[in-house]
């Protein structure tokens, strides 16, 4: 029986595939039961949603005005790294987190472009990106996308090498 | 007949040059921000109060099989293994397991009354970016950090995670 290398590499491939499907459904097996969290990223449409790679080059680009960037996680997350320039506002699954927020942005035409993110956990079960966004979806701003992090902000971020910040 | 490079030419090649130089350097700087991995390196050693106020010197755990826990309690997930934390600490504490759980809350209230509410029997301390940082940075829960009884970092193991492979792997290291 003669093996092709076109036929070695397409069972390696089904194989791996198994694996990785075997895998996720045995993870999300242990997590079965857990609850999302109201407010959680779920509830974001998706044409709000920004990739890491697409945030990039907009930070990079040169155009007039760059977008007002908030991390709505723990300060202790931001401080242990966050996007060059952004701010830290509080944590959105928190009333106080939200009344810090709303403060910061209070006095910003609705048009102004605003980047929210987190990267505590991952994507969803994410609990402060939902109820940050509606508080800025509330307060009538018509510009503000979500960071995508799939992970968290190391995996999907600092890790790629894209810039990072240290510091409070 | 000159051979020279005309002027705007030389000038965008040093421009180019500046460019890359600077693209070298951010790229240098960023490999060595993702490269602080303290995997296969010994474990940072820290002395902390518990939130029980007893002193926690982590090379006081030397000889024992550690698993460190950074978790928060706006992490969902963090919360889901707590559980799981708990019950290998009664089923393998006996042969050296040892869990110990960092909290990465701004304050220690909320880590506290979780702390009660899933009844921990084990250790908990209240990091801070310092501690994180000295563990290579924590942007992102849970993260877990399997250390050897010579106190060295055997696995990391970040986000969610399927929990019987860190059984599996801890597992060969305890006591029989």
């Amino acid at each position: 029986m003669k093996f092709s290398f076109a036929r070695i590499s397409g069972t390696l491939a089904v194989l791996f595939t198994f694996a990785l499907l075997s895998s996720k459904v045995q993870m999300q097996a242990q997590f079965a039961g857990a609850s999302v969290p109201n407010g959680s990223t779920l509830t974001i449409p998706v044409a709000q949603i920004i990739q890491p790679e697409a945030l990039l080059h907009l930070l990079q680009g040169t155009g007039a005005e760059k977008p007002l960037m908030l991390q709505v996680g723990s300060h202790m997350m931001y401080a242990e790294g966050h996007i060059p320039g952004s701010e830290y506002v509080g944590q959105g699954s928190q009333p106080a987190g939200l009344q810090q927020l709303q403060n910061r942005v209070s006095s910003l035409p609705r048009k102004r472009a605003i980047i929210l993110y987190c990267g505590c956990c991952p994507w969803n079960r994410c609990p402060n990106l939902g109820p940050a966004f509606a508080k800025l979806h509330d307060m009538g701003f018509t510009n503000v996308k979500v960071l995508y992090l799939a992970d968290n902000f190391g995996t999907n971020w600092a890790n790629k090498g894209y810039p990072v910040e240290q510091g409070r | 007949m000159s051979m020279g490079i005309p002027q705007p030419a030389l000038r965008n090649s040093t421009l180019v040059r500046v460019i890359l130089f600077l693209w070298l350097g951010v790229n240098a700087a960023l490999a060595s921000f993702a490269a602080t991995s303290v995997l296969h390196k010994a474990a940072p050693e820290f002395v902390r109060t518990d939130l029980n106020h007893r002193r926690l010197d982590l090379r006081a755990y030397r000889g024992k099989i550690v698993l460190l826990n950074f978790w928060a309690t706006w992490c969902a997930p963090c919360q889901l293994e707590m559980p799981r934390f708990v019950a290998w600490q009664n089923q393998y504490g006996p042969r050296g397991l040892q869990i110990i759980g960092v909290s990465m809350d701004d304050d220690s209230a909320a880590a506290n009354s979780l702390v009660k509410k899933l009844k921990l029997n084990y250790p908990v301390v209240m990091g801070d970016e310092k501690l994180g940082h000295s563990y290579g940075g924590v942007m992102g829960l849970p993260i877990t950090f399997l250390i050897d009884s010579h106190g060295k970092v055997q696995a990391q193991y970040q986000g969610e995670t399927n929990l019987n492979s860190i059984e599996e792997q801890f597992k060969p290291l305890l006591r029989p």
